[in-house]
């Protein structure tokens, strides 16, 4: 330090070079404490790190700046939600059908903005570097962020509509809920380099926009102001953490040519898993919202076709390959949304969602979207199940379908190449026969056979008579496993699920609105046909 | 006389999600309540952690702490991201302009050699015990069981991480910018005697895996000891001999610190409350680390407040002691 009298003016500090000195040697070297009991996590998976100060942290935020930051954007946020909510902003989207696609947002997605969140947090105090320390810290408060606004923005529509109120047990519990469950847990479970090449990379960095897709840009196209304000509120921290993935899957491969292998192992892995989750997505983009941004097919070909193919393109230099079975993601773009809303509608009576079948115009929107496949395979079965319905004797599946051991869904894909032969693969594993949807699925349980045969899945818990809530009596000779599910799963028969048009929501939509339940079929009650003949 | 604006006449058919109106009835929940509890899944767990598998994703058993309901953790301040980021950016605009006076005016930087050199060993090295704060409130975020816990921890993470760049911004004021300070903190943080004791009992704390035990060691009992008598005790002094230039600046930390031990308390007194086995095993914990942590800091005390170090840690600690009293501890 100077001494007295001897002072010049203090040197201006660029942002940059205040980040640094505001975090310089900030970081532990341990001597009382063993760094390996200090950072217990870090050794097991065979990544090899040689210096974690080429990993900087990308934010370079500090903490006073992150809290204006954050803290402005909360402040417009919440006054939008606060507009929102004042206006009677719930009836001002495009129909109650719309309102379907909120289910599945706060039942199925919210909960894994949460489980970010807590993985993120382990990496925040698992990494035996300050800078990816960091940077994780703030994408885990950054992801509580989106749990709780996300919660926030929707709270206000399950004051009014069905199937929301009891998310988070619904999370835990329903069938299909188990896709996304599943998924995050299986990156939250495994180890750090995992976690982060599995959601910042695969996820974040990889497939981020086609989640974004349907959930925002839909809620844009369908008037809902409130989240969509979220989606613009997050858009910025979604940029910080792309940022990250893309950093530090660099950051990986440049540190030891022997991580190569395990990167793309865990590339192909979470790829295949990410893909298999957002089918979910796929399905409520062509099906679900009453006012379509695009085709799943046209988001595949753009968001991962066209961006991931230069994406991979750029990481060839370091031996990084495209993901496997990125050819079947291909191949199926053209099915998946297709078949997937069949199972839905099959199925109706055991979702937390209303369903509905494809009217003439929407059909004829799919034909043109999906030339090759719309006409020749799923025209004809919705033609049929309208019949059905016409007919009083809707289609229904009277039992619960077989589930893929790793991805959950249930295994009613179609084979790569002959969209008419369902696909089905199994494997023996100590004596038991597992199942599988896919090529993909199938690989990714045989590289960790003991880490899947714990997935819980619910078919077959359901079957075991493991659904059931307390002070119901499995042996009783009325028990019946699938009415007791249901309970178990919060789902009340005549209110959940079902067919949209003999839905409650349906009909308090129209009462309310006077506006019809489902723009696609017109008027479902007298309410809507009182105000327009008047 | 009232303007009346009519609005649409439709009635909300539950005024509550229905984990809210379980515990609170059917009214409207506040957006604490709505970010805060029974979030964390509960049930049907599906892998076996690759770094713990004798353990759920979300275990109780990671602490001996035993809770009829974990949401029973509540923040009295009751923050959701968005009150929390709110509050802590209006806070922060305040400190700016403190920041700023100091920095104009060189107040700092004026201060004669000793009186710096005092500031330096005194503050500085206590960037590190705050990032290591930092990785202890992460432990606890990661690893605690239920939401209503679990982000509270999460941001005092990051509140910890904050504190540690003020003080980095306490030094840069007093060294012009250079880093010297930094630098100068450090090296007396890992190597000079004194500041030894705080150094082990932290990286004891990173050792220590029970998240609740953490929470008592470091958020109650290290915190509780290091702030007031570094920025109350050693405060007072510096500013008898130096003026209140330095005071303007740990008054920041100090007011976070008195906010941030309602939530710190409200955890501790609750659990203790539950049963008498909860009690008994946080008297322990805070024991055995008040005992540990008076022992580290007599050195580093005597360092930078001379004869009064004795005293002055001594008051620290009869204070603690109170406190730990109310809160329903015998220690």
């Amino acid at each position: 330090m100077a001494a007295d009298g001897n002072m010049k003016p203090a040197k201006k500090l660029s942002l940059k070079e205040n980040y640094a000195m505001l975090t310089r040697g900030l970081d532990w070297e341990p001597t009382y404490q063993k760094k390996e009991d200090i950072f217990r996590m870090i050794d097991f998976e065979g990544i090899k790190i040689h210096d974690w100060d080429k990993w900087e942290d990308p934010f370079r935020l500090t903490m006073d700046a992150y809290w204006k930051y954050q803290g402005e954007k909360e402040r417009k946020l919440y006054a939008i939600i606060d507009a929102f909510q004042q206006g009677n902003g719930q009836f001002n989207v495009t129909d109650a059908r719309y309102l379907q696609a909120l289910k599945i947002f706060l039942t199925g997605i919210v909960e894994l903005e949460y489980a970010s969140h807590r993985g993120f947090c382990m990496l925040g105090r698992e990494f035996p570097g300050a800078g990816p320390r960091i940077a994780a810290q703030m994408q885990s408060i950054d992801e509580l962020r989106h749990c709780t606004t996300q919660i926030h923005a929707i709270s206000h529509y399950s004051k009014y509509f069905e199937g929301m109120a009891n998310f988070p047990e619904q999370f835990d519990r329903v069938w299909y809920l188990s896709i996304p469950k599943s998924f995050f847990e299986d990156a939250c479970t495994s180890g750090p380099f995992e976690f982060i090449v599995a959601i910042s990379f695969a996820f974040e960095y990889v497939l981020t926009n086609l989640a974004f897709m349907p959930w925002m840009s839909g809620a844009a196209f369908n008037g809902d102001m409130s989240t969509v304000s979220f989606g613009f509120s997050a858009q910025s921290d979604e940029a910080r953490h792309m940022t990250l993935g893309i950093e530090v899957i660099k950051f990986l491969l440049e540190q030891d040519p022997a991580n190569v292998a395990l990167v793309q192992k865990w590339i192909d892995k979470w790829f295949w898993r990410g893909y298999r989750l957002l089918a979910l997505l796929a399905t409520m983009m062509d099906y679900v919202l009453p006012k379509r941004v695009m085709s799943w097919g046209e988001a595949w070909t753009i968001y991962y076709e066209e961006n991931g193919g230069a994406l991979f393109a750029d990481l060839a230099r370091y031996g990084i390959k495209p993901p496997k079975y990125a050819d079947v993601t291909i191949k199926e773009k053209g099915r998946v949304s297709h078949e997937m809303w069949s199972v839905f509608y099959a199925n109706r009576d055991a979702v937390n969602f209303s369903t509905w079948l494809p009217s003439e115009e929407e059909m004829a929107w799919f034909s043109e979207k999906y030339p090759d496949t719309f006409d020749k395979y799923y025209r004809p079965r919705f033609e049929h199940w309208r019949q059905l319905e016409k007919e009083g004797k809707p289609f229904t599946c009277k039992c619960l379908p077989q589930l893929c051991q790793v991805c959950q869904w249930p295994c009613l894909y179609t084979e790569p190449d002959d969209a008419t032969e369902f696909l089905h693969r199994e494997t023996e594993y100590k004596g038991e026969t597992f199942h599988f949807c896919s090529d993909g699925c199938k690989d990714i349980f045989a590289d960790e056979p003991e880490k899947y045969v714990h997935a819980w899945l619910p078919v077959n818990q359901i079957y075991q008579g493991n659904c059931f809530l307390p002070g119901v009596d499995p042996t009783a000779p009325d028990f019946n496993p699938l009415v007791e599910a249901l309970k178990y799963m919060g789902l009340k028969p005549g209110v959940d699920g079902g067919l949209l048009k003999d839905s409650i929501d349906a009909q308090r939509w129209e009462q309310w609105t006077s506006r019809p339940a489902n723009i696609h079929e017109g008027a479902y009650t007298d309410f809507v046909r009182k105000t327009t003949n008047g | 006389m009232t303007v009346e604006i009519r609005t649409t006449g439709v009635k909300p058919i539950r005024n509550a999600f229905t984990h809210l109106e379980k515990r609170f009835g059917d009214k409207n929940a506040t957006r604490y309540q709505e970010s805060a509890y029974d979030i964390q899944p509960l049930v049907n767990f599906h892998y076996k952690p690759l770094w713990e598998p004798d353990r759920d994703l979300y275990d109780v058993r990671r602490t001996a702490v035993v809770m009829k309901d974990w949401y029973a953790l509540k923040d009295p301040r009751q923050y959701y991201y968005g009150a929390y980021t709110i509050t802590r950016s209006k806070q922060q605009d305040a400190l700016d302009r403190q920041l700023d006076f100091v920095e104009k005016r060189d107040l700092l930087r004026s201060l004669p050699l000793a009186a710096r050199q005092q500031l330096v060993t005194a503050l500085i090295a206590l960037r590190h015990y705050e990032f290591g704060a930092n990785m202890n409130n992460s432990h606890m975020a990661a690893y605690g069981f239920g939401t209503i816990f679990t982000q509270a921890a999460m941001m005092n993470c990051m509140d910890r991480l904050g504190m540690a760049q003020h003080l980095s911004r306490i030094g840069l004021l007093t060294d012009g910018n250079t880093g010297e300070s930094l630098t100068e903190g450090k090296r007396q943080w890992m190597d000079e005697a004194a500041w030894q004791g705080v150094r082990r009992e932290t990286e004891r704390l990173f050792v220590t895996r029970d998240w609740f035990e953490l929470h008592v060691a470091q958020n109650l009992v290290a915190d509780g000891l290091v702030y007031p008598l570094f920025y109350q005790q050693f405060d007072a002094a510096f500013a008898a001999q130096n003026g209140s230039a330095l005071s303007s600046l740990t008054d920041y930390l100090m007011r976070w610190y008195d906010e941030t031990n309602r939530w710190v308390e409200a955890i501790v007194k609750t659990a203790a409350t539950e049963s008498a086995e909860n009690a008994t095993l946080i008297s322990g914990w805070t024991t055995k680390w008040r005992d540990a942590w008076v022992a580290a800091l007599q050195p580093i005390a005597s360092q930078i407040l001379g004869d009064k170090g004795t005293s002055a840690l001594d008051a620290v600690t009869t204070a603690f002691n109170t406190r730990a009293g109310k809160l329903g501890l015998k220690l």
